[in-house]
């Protein structure tokens, strides 16, 4: 695997393109993603991608499979891996013969271009008179891939194969002729077999669809002038990553932080981060990171480089979504890290890692140009399921992520109760999962004095309690993580409170000993148990914060009158007005008026 | 009916424009004067009392408003409270764990209600519509107390799963309303008996948010109206195009929240099919957007949920308009990539473009359009300004466009109508060719001041047959009040096999929903020229999500059936499946989600050949003469007409300019514009005549 190459030369030398055609085919180009985007959520079956949107779509580059258009719409995560994808099969077609129009390409290896076994990516070469124009990718998250757990979020993994099926990239259509044992082979390997069909057929669509937009586009255009846009607008995004690297000032900026364990030891592991910025290029070096781990929150190298993509789209929101981002930025990491990993190495827990090194590019960032980056967010996917048997006999598998604060930014408070940066989805509505599950859940709100102070405070993190109402009781499995290590503030701001878990025991409450992974938490009718997910990290030192603000937050219920005397130095009385002397008293005490 | 007149009248943020029918001699007039701030009655009247000599031989006005739209995004709603089951104060806060922008992680979200006005009381149905606790009457009596103590004006009463038995919610209700002091309480059941928590909190919270403040605005504007010796209707047009009384506006104004664009879209629906295209996309341009809408043989598009900002979420059939950041006032600007840009930032109307000569320095849309000479500087639309700074607009075009992107400033100006084009064109495509509809089958009607200056390029980028000017643009909206049909919806969820469920029991459901629509009409105290019931179930194959439409023929009459059963729901259902996804599913168990069912009674509509060119109307006496236009790289000498004087079946070939008091059509040179027997523009292709 290597790091994204700069372009290279195309075969044709484009004519130059104007910058009101290219401005014109920018928008024609995207809305062709978010279309195949559309097409998928629309038609697919599995509430992952129907609801959660966990799917993307785009057009990649016919050498190199760089991105070079993608949907606005699709999964923040896969905008920077699907490159990855269209690079194995590149790779894999040369190996075998070569690449020819008509293929359509299936695999969901995370060691090869993937970033676990639930995603499936689809391949196409797409052809425009004999020639290889570019590749037209699909991704989207299934339903269930096999293995130990339905769901496939296994935190006892110490193997990918405990994890599902894992296939390479193969033929579904070889020449335009159809595989249908390949589809038999994927169906029998799965709990949701129908599912999965349907999923299948969702993506195929999307190919098509973007293959026929494509035709009508060129039509239009002619070949050259698409061709040349796809360069250019390449060429601007890395421009403007430059200009944006540039306003950085040089040196090295050093982060860390710790996912609580792999969920097999209970050690902390280390990701650290050293950004080096020279002129307009920037060096991401992850060596001090901890080596692969048994469990299952390794990652593939091109899954690092694809959230690193994130995180700095993230910070240069106005950066094109292309390969461009990626030109002037060098990876470092270590074969033997747990960001490098190779087959069997479990990654089913990819989310807990990536979200972390998400974290600490903020906290780079950070140090870099202070105040210029948003603090932590919740930084935890925090996947739970309840499962059980009915009286019939019927297995019920309830799963959802549950959300937490986004961090304090120079523009405001963090968001309350919002959705992962690596994603874009919704959670359900309560009243839809009692309706489909046998549980009651008894709180679905805000969990006090969970944000991050600072002068931007972070957003409130949640607090959910869930009953189990079958009388045969049932079994809960929790993948998490910022159970030890708290989201943390930029500029001066605070930490956020972290995750906690808690279940019942017929002693009493108790919570997992290795704080945010468990498997089989036994639950008898009537137990609970109870998710309180992590705040947003502070921006900037909440001494600063206007009192008149964190009075509010008190009267809201947002912050105790504790914590707003100890974090924010500002004393409410009973009557819940500001005591202004004591107020003074508190802030100069600190030393810090 | 007894009355003469039938009146439209729409309050946009400058302008309320009147539309009259005088039914006695079947003609029509219209009147622009300036809307009123903050009370828009005041405007009203006067837009009314400009338009008809005597007041009480008006039998109808219908009123498309903006009060309900305006108080939501400027959020200037009532102070309101919110009694819920306890542990779910926060469900509106905590919406459905979004967030507002994909990129970025910035922005917040403030509820319409601060935490401390969301109580808490002891109940619990659950989802199988079981009681688990009983609710707390004395503890909903105390909270009701506690609001009100704090100032709140109305209240929401919103229970975890109401939708699915409503006897708490249903007890809380009359608790709250024995100690409330006024009509403003709304219940989640009463207006979305549908599951999903956060939606229906929010669609009930915000229907209580505006409840004092539509209906003090409509108090005012009968009583003037009384005052003035009016004996007639008022109607409301709701976001769904229909329209209801005054009494219901006051209950739901929620269902004002899209109630001006609505109208619109109603009237383009009507012109268009007059002048015999059944397929349209409706383009409206204003200040900072351009909103789109389409039309597919003749019925408009309805949506069931919209977000009117991020977190305000209103689930109610609404008319789905698609909107996009690209107005006359969307400001071009040149990233620091080099890619031209339009939007999102946007000069709005005040201080507007940089023609406007108020202060903005930085080149819009309509300042392109100005030095360009599609739109003439000497004779601005909407008689605000008496002309335009031309030099002004040219040089912002060029320091801020043509100098970074090395291009003369005529290029600069062009450029940015193709980039606006180009943004306005994917919004049409977004709601035509992605949803499967061919382009050549469709026209585009532009409304609005600004429209009709684009759809030329619009044709022929997106591949349309062509384009429909109304005859009066800017006015399109309350020429959609006097036509716009009585429209009530109702909707329960069901969320159940369709094997499984009672279908009889749903279809004494459906009965019901029928008669108390029916009731609703008789009550209104409109006359009808016909009466209508639709149903429609939201349905799709178990462990699917997303759910279908599935129109049912219903049975005509009264009695307690609409004559369904299981067999023509499934068939219904499948040919529906096939419609959208090409295919059905053999095999697989098929869930109802949602009962949806709607009375309509239909209004008289008016032959829109009252509007055609009068006598007088000649060629001669529309020719303004000429102008250097800018075109394709060159200038063109185009011919310039005042449209209103143009007679029926005039052919005016492309380059030109097309002129009306509130709006400007520019014909491109490969184009021709057509003037039809109900004084409509058609802009088509040259080659097609």
């Amino acid at each position: 695997m290597t790091d994204p190459a700069p372009i290279d030369p195309a075969p044709i030398d484009p004519a130059p393109i104007d910058p009101v055609t290219l401005a014109v085919l920018k928008g024609r180009l995207e809305q062709i993603a978010d279309e195949m985007d559309a097409t998928l959520f629309r038609s697919a079956f599995n509430p992952i991608i129907a609801e959660a949107h966990d799917a993307s779509h785009g057009l990649y580059d016919p050498a190199t499979g760089d991105t070079l258009i993608q949907g606005k719409s699709g999964l923040p995560i896969f905008v920077g891996s699907n490159a990855f994808a269209v690079r194995a099969v590149i790779a894999k077609a040369a190996k075998s013969g070569g690449i020819a129009e008509g293929d359509v390409y299936i695999f969901n290896d995370p060691y090869d271009g993937g970033t676990h076994l639930s995603d499936f990516r689809l391949v196409r070469p797409y052809y425009r008179d004999g020639q290889l124009v570019c590749y037209l990718a699909s991704v989207g998250h299934w339903h269930d891939v096999g293995g130990n757990v339905p769901g496939n979020y296994n935190p006892a993994a110490t193997e990918c194969f405990q994890e599902g099926m894992l296939i390479p990239p193969v033929k579904l259509y070889d020449r335009g002729q159809y595989r249908p044992d390949i589809v038999d082979i994927l169906q029998s390997n799965s709990r949701q077999p129908g599912s999965l069909y349907g999923d299948l057929n969702g993506q195929l669509s999307a190919l098509e669809l973007g293959g026929k937009r494509l035709d009508a586009l060129i039509d239009e255009y002619g070949l050259d002038v698409i061709r040349a846009a796809l360069i250019e607008l390449r060429r601007r995004a890395e421009q403007l990553m430059r200009a944006n690297i540039a306003e950085l000032p040089d040196g090295t900026y050093s982060a860390e932080d710790w996912l609580d364990n792999d969920g097999i030891v209970d050690e902390p592991l280390k990701i650290a981060l050293d950004m080096t910025i020279a002129g307009d290029r920037m060096t991401l070096d992850f060596s001090r990171s901890a080596p692969a781990c048994q469990g299952p929150v390794n990652i593939a190298r091109s899954t690092t480089v694809a959230c690193c993509y994130v995180a700095l789209k993230h910070v240069f929101t106005e950066v094109p979504a292309n390969a461009g981002v990626l030109d002037p930025i060098e990876f470092v990491i270590p074969e033997d890290s747990m960001l490098s990993v190779t087959a069997p190495k479990p990654v089913g827990g990819y989310t807990e890692t990536i979200l972390r090194i998400i974290d600490i590019v903020f906290s780079a960032v950070d140090k870099a140009a202070p105040g210029r980056a948003n603090a932590h967010a919740y930084g935890t996917i925090n996947a739970l399921s309840l499962a059980g048997h009915r009286e019939d006999g019927r297995r019920w598998v309830m799963f959802s992520f549950f959300g937490g604060g986004h961090g304090g930014h120079p523009e405001g408070d963090g968001l309350s109760h919002g959705n992962a940066p690596i994603s874009t989805a919704t959670i359900p509505p309560l009243e839809i999962l009692e309706a489909a599950y046998p549980v009651r859940f008894t709180r679905w709100a805000l969990r006090p004095d969970s944000a991050g102070p600072g002068r931007h405070r972070g957003g409130l993190g949640a607090v959910y309690e869930i009953e189990v109402l079958e009388k045969s009781g049932g079994e809960a499995f929790l993948f998490a993580d910022r159970g030890r290590h708290a989201p943390k503030g930029v500029a001066g701001g605070h930490e956020a409170a972290k995750n906690a878990f808690f279940f019942d025991t017929d002693s009493g409450e108790a919570s997992p000993p290795m704080a945010s992974k468990m498997v089989g938490i036994k639950l008898r009718q009537g137990q609970h148990v109870r998710i309180e997910s992590p705040g947003g990290g502070g921006w900037g030192d909440p001494f600063e914060r206007d009192p008149a603000t964190v009075l509010r937050d008190v009267a809201l219920g947002y912050v105790s009158r504790e914590r707003a005397a100890a974090d924010y130095g500002v004393s409410v009385g009973d009557d819940m007005t500001i005591d202004e002397p004591a107020t003074e008293a508190l802030r100069r005490a600190e030393g810090r008026s | 009916m007894s009355g003469r007149y039938v009146i439209g009248v729409d309050v946009g943020g400058t302008f309320t424009d009147v539309f009259i029918l005088d039914q006695s001699t079947g003609s029509a007039e219209i009147r622009k004067v300036p809307s009123t701030k903050p009370d828009q009655s005041q405007g009203f009247l006067a837009g009314i009392r400009a338009g008809v000599d005597a007041v009480p031989s008006i039998a109808t006005v219908v009123h498309g408003t903006t009060v309900g739209t305006n108080a939501l995004l400027e959020r200037r709603g009532a102070p309101t409270g919110i009694i819920t089951t306890a542990g779910f104060r926060d469900v509106l806060e905590m919406r459905r764990r979004d967030r507002p922008a994909t990129w970025g992680l910035r922005g917040e979200f403030e509820p319409v209600i601060p935490r401390d006005r969301r109580l808490e009381v002891s109940e619990r149905v659950l989802a199988d519509g079981s009681v688990h606790t009983p609710v707390d009457t004395a503890a909903v009596t105390a909270a009701a107390k506690q609001l009100l103590a704090m100032g709140c004006q109305a209240v929401a009463i919103v229970f975890v799963n109401a939708y699915a038995n409503a006897a708490n919610e249903q007890a809380a209700l009359e608790a709250v309303r024995a100690v409330w002091p006024n009509e403003h309480v709304t219940a989640s059941h009463r207006i979305l008996p549908e599951i999903r928590e956060f939606e229906r909190t929010s669609t009930a919270t915000l229907n209580a948010y505006l409840q004092p403040v539509v209906a003090s605005y409509l108090e005012r504007l009968q009583a003037a109206l009384k005052g003035d010796g009016f004996g007639g209707d008022v109607l409301i047009v709701q976001s769904n195009g229909g329209v209801m009384s005054v009494d219901t506006a006051r209950q739901v104004p929620v269902r004002t929240a899209l109630s001006g664009p609505a109208a619109g879209v109603i009237a383009a629906a009507h012109i268009a099919g007059s002048a015999g295209f059944p397929n349209i996309v409706t383009c409206d341009m204003g200040g900072t957007s351009f909103d789109v809408s389409l039309v597919a043989d003749g019925q408009t598009e309805l949506s069931p949920q919209t977000s009117i900002d991020f977190g305000m979420v209103v689930r109610q059939p609404m008319i789905e308009i698609t909107t996009i950041g690209a107005g006359g006032g969307s400001i071009a600007w040149v990233d620091r990539g080099g890619l031209l840009q339009i939007g999102p930032e946007s000069a709005g109307s005040d201080p507007g473009p940089v023609c406007y000569g108020l202060g903005n320095d930085r080149p819009t849309v309509t300042d392109a359009n100005v030095v360009l000479g599609r739109i003439n500087a000497g004779r601005p639309i909407g008689g605000k300004l008496s002309s335009l700074d031309v030099e002004g607009a040219k040089a912002a075009i060029e320091t801020h466009v043509a100098k970074p992107l090395g291009l003369d400033v005529m290029a600069a100006a062009e450029a940015i109508i193709r980039v606006a084009n180009s943004r306005m064109a994917g919004a049409i495509r977004l709601v035509s060719i992605e949803r499967g509809h061919d382009p050549k089958s469709f026209v585009a009607m532009p409304f609005g001041g600004g429209g009709a200056l684009h759809t030329g390029a619009l044709i022929k980028e997106v591949g349309l047959a062509g384009a429909l000017v109304p005859r009066y643009p800017g006015v399109t909206s309350a020429l959609g009040c006097v036509i716009a049909d009585m429209r009530h919806d109702f909707v329960r969820t069901v969320n159940g096999l369709l094997d499984g469920v009672d279908m009889a029991e749903l279809d004494r459901e459906a009965a019901a929903f029928r008669d108390e629509g029916q009731g609703l009409l008789d009550r209104a105290g409109v006359g009808f020229e016909g009466r209508e019931t639709l149903l429609e179930f939201d349905m799709s194959y178990l462990g699917q999500t997303h759910t279908v439409a599935v129109p049912v023929p219903v049975r005509d009459g009264a009695g307690a059936s609409l004559g369904i059963d299981r067999e023509t729901v499934r068939a219904a259902f499948e040919a529906r499946y096939r419609e959208v996804y090409g295919r059905i599913l053999e095999g697989l168990a098929i869930r109802v989600l949602n009962l949806r069912v709607t009375a309509v009674g239909k209004r008289p509509k008016f032959d829109l050949s009252i509007l055609a060119p009068g006598d007088g109307a000649s060629l001669a006496a529309a020719d303004r003469g000429k102008r250097q236009v800018y075109v394709d790289g060159a200038w063109h000498e185009a011919g310039i007409y005042d449209r209103m004087a143009l007679p029926v079946g005039t052919v005016v070939p492309g380059p030109a300019v097309l002129e009306q008091a509130d709006a400007t059509t520019f014909v491109e040179p490969d184009l021709e514009a057509v003037v039809d027997e109900f004084g409509n523009l058609l802009v088509r292709r040259k080659e097609a005549s």
